[in-house]
């Protein structure tokens, strides 16, 4: 019954959906990565941005112009990271953790001053990203059914993956992001400034960050509540790593995440009890990770000596 | 007298560490020369160059470029002024390509927004081309022998176009023929009007190509010479303040019992090649098998599954009349096999521990040195202290990291490290890389005090004069191949041995390259 319910295209359409957030979160870490730094305040630029997203489309009045500034944000996150790391000196991962602490208690504080509430967003009319149907594809059996009808964000998202791909991987900024964080000495013998493409990549994941946030609190839902990036900046972490931190890998692990995410939000509506079936997106990463990190272990077994 | 197009006065550089590694060090280039540096392990020439390509400032004194007193401060500086340094570790991006490798930073670009790939590829093959150097440049670098790999890193310096190259021990891997070729480049440098600085501790090299010579002993200048006008026996004088001696006694081979017995090996590799075309040999305990070749002709496979680093082999490999599949790394070890990789900031190290923990990896867990719990840190410093003065470490202590130390100075370490546990079985590629010629002599005498114990070497090295001295039997590799085997190396001419390490001729019997059925 259940894999009746995981096939249909209702479901697969569900979990593109859920895929969606996840999917820009980690395409913003596989760019991190790439250039040597891993970012793991994704999870507080998330909630951040899911909450700027709201103000400001309300303040514009424009869920467009909301989205451009909100990326702003995004991007400024980002370079404050880069700049803690590269010019203060900071450890990535304990800068990274302050950000996500503050990012818990500012956006309530935030929220409260803006809407008076100190849960949700209610009060404040924010404007969401619709969704589109797609012509043609719409008529396709099975595959119209999943893939139109979907948020605009959706299909960015997806554009977004062979986007990043090209930047990485055709572009010669990509190629000196990809040298920094390879061999960071090497790059700079050849004169390149490994603390500017650092800024560089930095700014760029936060930019990618803020589109999940976004979506999260203008697509996926339509208010901004407490908390709501839910651990899905570091799902988004775990699922770039496991996909080589490449814009493909990233995307095929992404899909595998937002698909528990579905499965959950599905299983919420029947008669498991719901702390159960909320842990399935945490329970699948940790299990993917623990895969992931064995395989890895076995290739290795022959270096480090069974 | 001709044009000075670099000077370099009264520079002092003291790293954060407090070790003065150059000491008021004037030095001058003119315009056209090949200009030699000079100096022991640790002498400051690595630090010196980086001085002037703009990686470490310091504290003290000017640098003219042209006429001009310039403050060069980063790379992007150095490389904008004309300035070019081939690295004396390898300044490369293991996963990408060697186009990618040499085109990085002045990337030609495709509608203004793309890499064009193509023509990265093109300018890549015209530059290897222009200087003879064969190489594919769409093969990743990480699959590079480190002879292609230093070829890399002189071809990114020539795509730059720099008007002074400095190559920091750029033959210091390369066979004798490739060396050859490389003197031939620069000397067509040299002739359109580029001034090149020469590091090496080769003093023939230095004699052959060189027209003034600077040497430099502890961080200080010792005077810069007419290389005609000077011996390569005053050169070493002036290097290590005393006389080197370069003859060894070397006394007749005694075999004993076989430690390795290889048949039939093949080794593909990732791209589907055969590597290692069904190599059979036999070693015995009391011998130095050398096996020499050009770089890239299997060399660097055969190693990797004679030290158990990969198991993806046909054929059969036993040592110690054991299979050889049978060993972990750990027990192949334990049982007395010692590696000297030939990359040994790759294999050979871990950069940023200290000398004393990279001396010891192999063998921490050994209760002489390991108590259940603790390591017995009195015993591990006593042993680390007598190393650094036995292999003649130039160091501030044991606790200085190995990232720190000069380049010979690194691989004393881990040469020690590796002849420190009593081996029976040493497999040492390139094992004086590097080294300056004092503490190179030193480092063959070991291995001749060690085939004279019973100990069964593998030698490969690049330098065909080292081979040539140590080996008890030579056997010359050529694509995957053994073409030819040499018992009485005595009696073999240069020129012969070239022409089975190109595989011009090859000799199908290979007589003596097994003992037994
Ligand atoms: N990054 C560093 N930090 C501290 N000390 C260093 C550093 N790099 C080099 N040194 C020290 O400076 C001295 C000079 O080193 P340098 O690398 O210039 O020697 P070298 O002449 O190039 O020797 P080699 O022939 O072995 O390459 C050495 O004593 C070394 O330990
Ligand atoms: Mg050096």
């Amino acid at each position: 019954m259940i894999v009746d319910a995981i096939l249909s295209p209702e479901f697969l359409n569900a979990a593109l959906r859920a895929t969606t957030p996840i999917l820009f979160a980690a395409l913003a870490s596989a760019i991190a990565a790439k250039s040597g730094v891993i970012n793991m305040a994704l999870e507080g630029i998330l909630l951040f941005t899911a909450l700027f997203g709201v103000i400001f489309s309300s303040a514009f009045q424009s869920a467009w112009l909301g989205l451009l500034v909100t990326m702003v944000m995004g991007g400024l996150i980002g370079f404050l990271l880069a700049f803690f790391v590269l010019r203060l000196k900071t450890d990535a991962i304990l800068a990274a953790i302050a950000i996500n602490l503050i990012a818990d208690g500012a956006t309530i504080l935030i929220l409260l001053a803006v809407s008076g509430d100190r849960g949700i967003s209610s009060s404040i009319n924010s404007i969401i990203i619709p969704r589109i149907t797609l012509p043609i594809i719409e008529n396709i059996p099975f595959i119209g059914a999943v893939l139109s009808n979907q948020n605009i964000l959706t299909y960015v998202s997806l554009i977004m993956v062979v986007l990043v791909h090209i930047f990485l991987y055709k572009t010669p900024l990509g190629l000196q992001i990809r040298a920094v964080g390879e061999n960071k000495d090497a790059a700079e013998s050849v004169g390149i400034s490994s603390d500017k493409i650092r800024y560089i990549s930095l700014t760029i994941s936060g930019v990618l960050a803020s589109m999940g946030g976004f979506f999260l609190s203008g697509g996926y839902m339509t208010r901004f509540t407490t908390g709501m990036s839910a651990g899905r900046g570091f799902i988004a972490l775990a699922a770039s790593a496991m996909g080589g931190n490449t814009p493909i890998g990233s995307f095929l692990v992404s899909l595998l995440f937002g698909g528990a995410q579905a499965i959950s939000n599905i299983l919420q509506l029947g008669t498991l009890p719901h702390e159960l079936v909320q842990m399935l997106p945490y329970a699948t990463t940790l299990i993917g990770l623990g895969l992931y990190s064995y395989s890895k272990m076995k290739k290795r077994q022959r270096l480090t000596g069974k | 007298m001709s044009q000075i197009v670099l000077q370099m006065n009264n520079i002092m550089k003291i790293y954060p560490n407090g070790v003065v590694a150059v000491e008021d060090v004037t030095f001058e280039l003119e315009k056209g020369e090949i200009h030699a540096l000079l100096g022991e392990n640790g002498a400051g020439k690595s630090t010196l160059m980086k001085v002037l390509f703009g990686i470490e400032s310091p504290e003290n004194g000017e640098i003219i470029l042209e006429g001009t007193k310039v403050d060069i401060k980063s790379p992007l500086e150095a490389i904008k002024k004309g300035i070019g340094m081939v690295h004396q570790h390898f300044m490369l991006v293991p996963s990408l390509t060697v186009a990618e490798n040499i085109v990085l930073g002045v990337e030609p670009k495709k509608n203004s927004l793309f890499t064009d790939e193509e023509k990265a590829i093109e300018l890549s093959k015209e530059i290897a081309e222009k200087y003879n150097f064969e190489i594919d440049v769409r093969e990743k670098v990480e699959e590079l022998p480190v002879g292609l790999k230093q070829k890399v890193e002189i071809l990114k310096a020539l795509y730059r176009g720099a008007d002074i190259l400095i190559l920091d021990e750029p033959t210091a891997v390369l066979t004798p023929q490739e060396t050859k070729e490389l003197f031939i480049q620069l000397k067509k440098l040299k002739e359109k009007g580029h001034t090149i600085i020469f590091i090496s501790h080769k003093l023939d090299e230095i004699k052959e190509i060189c027209d003034r010579a600077t040497i430099m002993r502890n961080g200080k200048g010792m005077g810069t010479y007419q290389v005609k006008d000077i011996s390569t026996a005053e050169m070493s004088k002036l290097m290590v303040g005393r006389d080197v001696v370069m003859e060894f006694d070397k006394k007749p081979v005694q075999l004993k019992e076989t430690v390795m017995r290889v048949r039939d090996l093949c080794v593909t590799g990732t791209t589907g090649i055969r590597r290692i075309d069904g190599l059979s040999f036999d070693l015995k305990a009391g011998e130095i098998l050398g096996i020499a070749g050009v770089e890239g002709n299997g060399q660097g496979h055969l190693v990797e599954v004679l030290t158990g680093l990969s198991d993806k082999y046909q054929g059969e490999i036993s040592i110690f009349g054991k299979n050889a599949k049978e060993y972990s790394i750990r027990e192949l070890r334990d049982s007395g096999m010692a590696h000297i990789p030939e990359d040994r900031m790759t294999l050979g190290c871990a950069k940023d521990m200290n000398i004393l923990d990279n001396m010891f990896t192999n063998q921490y867990h050994k209760p002489e040195f390991s108590g259940r719990v603790l390591l017995k840190n009195k015993k591990l410093e006593e042993k680390a202290k007598e190393l650094i003065k036995e292999y003649l470490v130039k160091c501030k202590s044991y606790k200085q990291n190995v990232g720190m130390l000069s380049g010979g100075n690194i691989q004393k370490v881990v040469v020690a490290r590796e002849f420190s546990t009593d081996p029976k079985i040493i497999i040492a590629n390139q094992p004086t890389r590097g080294i300056d010629v004092g503490a190179a002599s030193f480092i063959r005498q070991r291995i001749i005090e060690f085939r004279d114990a019973g100990c069964a070497i593998i030698l490969i090295s690049a330098d065909l004069n080292e081979v040539l001295e140590l080996s008890d039997r030579l056997a010359v590799i050529y694509k995957g191949k053994f073409s030819g085997v040499f018992s009485n190396v005595k009696n073999i001419e240069e020129v012969e041995l070239g022409k089975y390490m190109l595989g011009i001729k090859r000799d199908d019997n290979l007589e003596g390259i097994i003992y037994e059925q």
